[in-house]
Formats: C-alpha cells, structure tokens, sequence
C-alpha cells in the first residue's frame, strides 16, 4: 500500500509537464477514438430510441452476438489454452511456423478467413463433404457457422495472450508440485492454470471482444439470416442501407454493451495483472 | 524384526552423476535414517544441481539414488516420495496455507476434508494453527519457511531436502528460526540433505558435512571435524582458518613443516611425517613492531595488506614472503602498532597453536 503510494508521488515528480510534441498527437489520437463515438450519442434518434430497441429483430440479434461470441470465446479458451500451453512449454521442431501460422488470422482480412473456411468446410470443402456425407452436418449458413467463423478470428487473441502468461509464469511452482506428488495432469489443473489465470482472463475478453465485432468472416461463411446468422454487426450494416437511424440504434447497443463488458472485466481481472 | 531389517538397509545411498556443457556432477552422497547432511559450496559448486537431481528434477547420466533400499533414479518426481522445501519456499500464491499443505496429501488420493484435516494438524505443529487461511504473500519469511517444511512433511516423505532453507530471511529473524529448523529437523525420522553456502547454518543443522567444488566432493566429515581441520581454501575461508600444505618432518618436540612452494616454514607441537596441511587461527597470530625474542616458535616479518574490522576484532591481512596469513587483533592494538596498508610488522604464532595433520 505504501510502496504503491510513494511510487505514485515519485511519478508525478519526476514526470512533470509532457513535452508538447508527445502531448499534441497524443490528444489527437484521443479525440480520433472517441469523436466517433461522441457522433453516434449526438445523431441518436434519442425520441424513438425505445420503440426501436424493443423492435424484434434489434433483440433477436443482439441476443445472437451476444450467444455466438460467448460460444466462441469457450471453443476458444478449450483449443487455445492447450495451444499456447504446447508453444509455451513443448520443445519441437518448427514452432517457430506453428506460432507463425498461428498468428495468420490476425492480419488476414476477416472475408479472405471466410472464403477460407468455406473451402474447408463448406458443403463440398476438404472435410465439409464428409461432415456432410457421414453425420449430415452443414456448417456454413448456420449459427454453428457463426460461431466457427468468431472463433477462427478470436483464437489467436487468447493463444498470444495465454502464451504470454505462461512464458512469464515461475516453472518452479510446477517444480514444486511434482515434488509432492501431482502428476503432469494436476499440476496444469491446479498449480499452471491458476497462476496464469489473469492472463486467460485477459486473453478471453479480447477473444470476446473480437468475436462480438467479426463481420467479415462471419457474413462469407454464415451468411446474412436473421435470427440464425444475422449478428449485430451484420444487421448494423445492412440497416445503414435500407434505414439509417435503426444503424445508428443498433450501434449504440453494441456499444454500450462492449463498454458495459470490457469495463466491468477489465476493473476485475485484466489491470490487476 | 523387519524394522531392524528395513533400518539397516535404510537411509540415502546416491551417486548422482549430472553433465551439463563445461559442467560435470559427479557425486556420492549417504545418509542415514535421522541423519542431517549438509551439502556446503561456493556458487556454482552444483549443490543445488545435486539436490534437484535427488528430487529427480534434473536428469542424472549416470549413477543410482536409492531411499530405503528403493532404486527411484528412474522415476519422475511425483513418484519419489521425496519431499523438497525449496530456496523461496514456493507456496502456491493462490492457496491459503492450509491448502499448500494439503496440496500433497490432494495428491496422494486423500479427500478434500481428511487432507485439509491433516494438514491443520500439520500447521499446528509448526506453530501456525492461527495462519491456516492466510495466502503466502500475506506470510512472513519465517512463516513461510514454516508452511513450506510442513508442505514437504506431510507427505511423510522417506527423503527430505531443503535448498538454501534460510537463504531468504533477514539476519534478524535467522537465528530464531534455525534453532526452530533443528529441532524440527531432529524430529524428523528419514534422512535430510540440505544445500547452503552459510558455514554456520551447516554446522548448527547437520550432523554430517559434505564440501563440494567444481562438482566434486572435496572433504566430508562431521562439522567438528571440518571445522578443525579444512582441506581446501575454500573451506579454511569458511571456517575462518589460516590453511597451508607441506612436508612435515617429526623432531623431538613436534614437528617442522616445509610449506609447498618453498614459502617457508612453520612448525608445530603436532609430531608427523610426510604430506600434511599446517592450519591455525588468526586470532593465535601476535603481531610485534619488533623481532620478538624467546616465546614463539614461528616468527616471520610480513607486509600489512590490508586492514579490516570485524565486530569487535580486527582482521589484518599480513601480505608474503613468506606467505599469506590473516590475522585478528584488537583495535587496540592496530592502533599502538600503527597499522596500515603496506607498513610492516613481525608476526608469531606459538607452535602450540598451530595444528598439523594428514593430506
């Protein structure tokens, strides 16, 4: 508590006025992140605000971006966490492209990661025929197809940020727990996993946060239905064509729902870490 | 019956052979049931190496490490049986106390309540019965190293090590709790191999010292022993004596030892023959402005090096030829010699106080 205090006061001494030069493009780049922003809440239909959120498709999609993301920020954290696990701790030939290729959907353009995933498991991709032809299972167009689409954007979010933490994590703390009996499986459950839970933590909710925003591979590989496939992104889109206040309704509600998460996360888990 | 039978073969019996690039373990190490070892170096001697190859955490190339009879040196950790405080003591940051202890019983198949039970009976006995929810970082080091030996025995490990286990407590609070640690470790019924680089914390907590540089032993024995009579640099600086080898040749009262190197020579009330190490205490060392005539046998003129206190003595580093010597003197007498860096003096030491014995 005291050290944190005096680290304080020592940070303001020495800090003092900021140089002109960082402060001018620092402002800037502040006033670009929210004067958007601040657009919206001023070009809001504010009067009928009510009436058009209670409108059925408004709830149908949010309620769909809000299940397709959280589906896919747990696919995420069941695949990723073992991933960032094998790149942070196993020793084998080529991580270096494993990490790499890793890494790919985060600059691919989301469409370019749609076509892909149409390619693969579209109803004649490599292994979408057979999931089609043995266990009847179509995924593109479908709300599984959503959710596949958010995980193939988001993983690599919470890999990075999983690796991370383990990377930074003490292995002597697993040393520890060999030594009095756990077995590989139990030391990741309860000694590897709880000491970089702040880091899977942060991991899932940038996860989340990507997943909730994906429109591009998400309207390639799942199309445009409302209430199978038609999240907020999409609906936000195709209403700015046909009627721009609901656009602009439907955006706040993203928003403020994106705000309302990430605030109320970032307070418990992420700072602290 | 098979107590006695069991006792007998009982105890720790390793050859622990590491090799690392520019760095080679190769080291026997024993110790009965009851029985505390001490494993004393410089940094970098492979103590540490040594203990984490007993806990399997290191891979040995060669050699065995047998705990009661038992071969385990091809067994991973969680299947020795072996229980490890470690420098820091390692607590599970995000386990209470109590759940640290009962980490190890968890892991043996004990229930969550019967574990947790144990492990209070644990902390009682290491005196933190009212600390049991409190998490590590909310601990002591002195309580912490606590936590962590109750975490290592109750596991009723067959082998018990401890790295560094007062490494990480200030001076103030050492002493308490190395008395503590020994009477706990003499409660403790297997055997104990502990690392430190403290010459006194090895020789209040073991009962068998075993010295080690460049990753080999270099002289074992009881600490009394060691302590008398060092065989290497490293250990005469521990236990703060003045260390030569020679050739001892036995006279008529004691014997002449012609130190290696042709520095020069001392002599001793110790009669022997042959290949001897000649040591004495820097506090039997007289220092004189002047020759001083009749009572010492060993008188050399030497340069003052340097000139250092140490609590209420003074250390004078007395520089060759012949050969180095550091001697304690009051700071009443450094200052009625005039001593100072490069000024000279005479030194003596009776023969009486020197001590001689076999290389």
């Amino acid at each position: 508590m005291t050290r944190r205090s005096t680290a304080r006061s020592a940070n303001r001494s020495t800090a003092g006025r900021p140089p002109l030069v960082l402060l001018l493009p620092a402002l800037t780049g502040l006033a670009f992140l929210v004067l958007p922003l601040a657009g919206l809440l001023v070009r809001a239909p504010w009067s009928t605000l009510g009436t058009r959120l209670g409108e059925p498709h408004v709830l149908e999609a949010l309620r769909l971006s809000l299940v397709t993301a959280t589906l896919a920020t747990v696919l995420c954290l069941l695949l990723g966490v073992p991933l960032a696990w094998l790149l942070a701790r196993v020793r084998f030939r080529g991580v270096r492209l494993v990490r790499a290729l890793v890494t790919v959907p985060l600059v691919l353009p989301p469409v370019v990661g749609g076509v892909a995933l149409l390619l693969v498991l579209g109803r004649r991709g490599l292994v979408g025929q057979w999931l089609d032809a043995w266990f009847g299972i179509t995924l593109p167009f479908s709300t599984a197809g959503v959710v596949l689409a958010e995980t193939f954007v988001a993983l690599p979010f919470l890999v990075i940020s999983v690796e991370g933490a383990l990377r930074a994590a003490d292995l002597r703390f697993e040393e520890a727990a060999a030594t009095l009996g756990a077995g590989r499986w139990t030391v990741f459950r309860r000694v590897t996993l709880p000491l970089v839970a702040p880091g899977i933590a942060a991991g899932a909710v940038l996860c989340w946060a990507r997943a909730l925003g994906e429109f591009g591979a998400t309207i390639t590989f799942a199309g445009n239905f409302p209430g199978h496939t038609q999240t907020m992104p999409l609906a936000v889109y195709l209403a700015l064509e046909t009627d721009p206040q609901a656009a602009i309704v439907l955006s706040l509600v993203l928003l403020a729902v994106s705000v309302v998460v990430l605030a109320a996360l970032r307070d418990r888990w992420v700072s602290t870490s | 019956m098979s107590d006695v039978v069991s006792e007998k073969a009982g105890g720790l019996d390793a050859h622990l052979v590491v090799r690392r690039p520019a760095f080679e373990l190769d080291l026997r190490l024993a110790a009965e049931p009851g029985e505390v070892v001490a494993l004393l170096g410089p940094n970098g001697a492979g103590k540490s190496t040594a203990l984490r190859a007993l806990a399997g955490l290191v891979p040995t190339a060669a050699g065995h490490v047998r705990v009661d009879g038992a071969d385990l040196g091809a067994l991973p950790p969680e299947r020795r049986g072996i229980g490890m405080v470690f420098q820091d003591y390692l607590l599970f940051p995000h386990l209470s106390a109590l759940d640290n202890v009962a980490f190890g019983l968890r892991c043996q198949g004990m229930g969550k309540r019967a574990s947790r039970a144990r492990a209070a009976e644990w902390l009682e006995h290491v005196g933190l019965a009212d600390h049991a929810s409190a998490k590590p970082r909310a601990l002591s080091g002195g309580q912490a190293q606590r936590v962590a030996l109750a975490r290592a025995l109750a596991v009723r490990p067959r082998l018990l090590l401890l790295d560094e286990p007062l490494a990480a407590l200030d001076a103030h609070t050492r002493l308490e709790i190395r008395a503590a640690l020994r009477r706990r470790l003499a409660g403790f019924a297997g055997a104990a191999v502990l690392v430190t680089h403290d010459p006194l914390d090895a020789m209040v907590l073991a009962d068998w010292l075993v010295v080690v540089e460049g990753g080999r032993l270099v002289q074992q024995g009881p600490p009394a022993e060691i302590a008398r009579r060092p065989r290497t640099d490293y250990v005469a600086r521990l236990v703060g004596l003045n260390l030569y080898r020679g050739r001892a040749s036995a006279g008529a009262a004691g014997s002449t030892v012609v130190l290696a190197g042709g520095s020069g020579k001392l002599d001793s009330a110790d009669s022997l023959d042959g290949e001897v190490f000649v040591a004495f205490s820097p506090a039997s060392v007289a220092l004189y402005r002047s020759r001083p005539d009749g009572s010492p046998r060993n008188v050399w003129r030497a340069t003052v090096g340097a000139v250092e206190r140490q609590g209420d003595r003074v250390r004078v580093r007395l520089d060759g030829p012949p050969f180095t010597a550091a001697a304690d003197v009051t700071p009443g007498a450094v200052a009625e010699l005039g001593l100072s860096e490069g000024s000279t003096v005479w030194a003596g030491v009776k023969a009486a106080e020197t001590h001689v014995y076999p290389a």
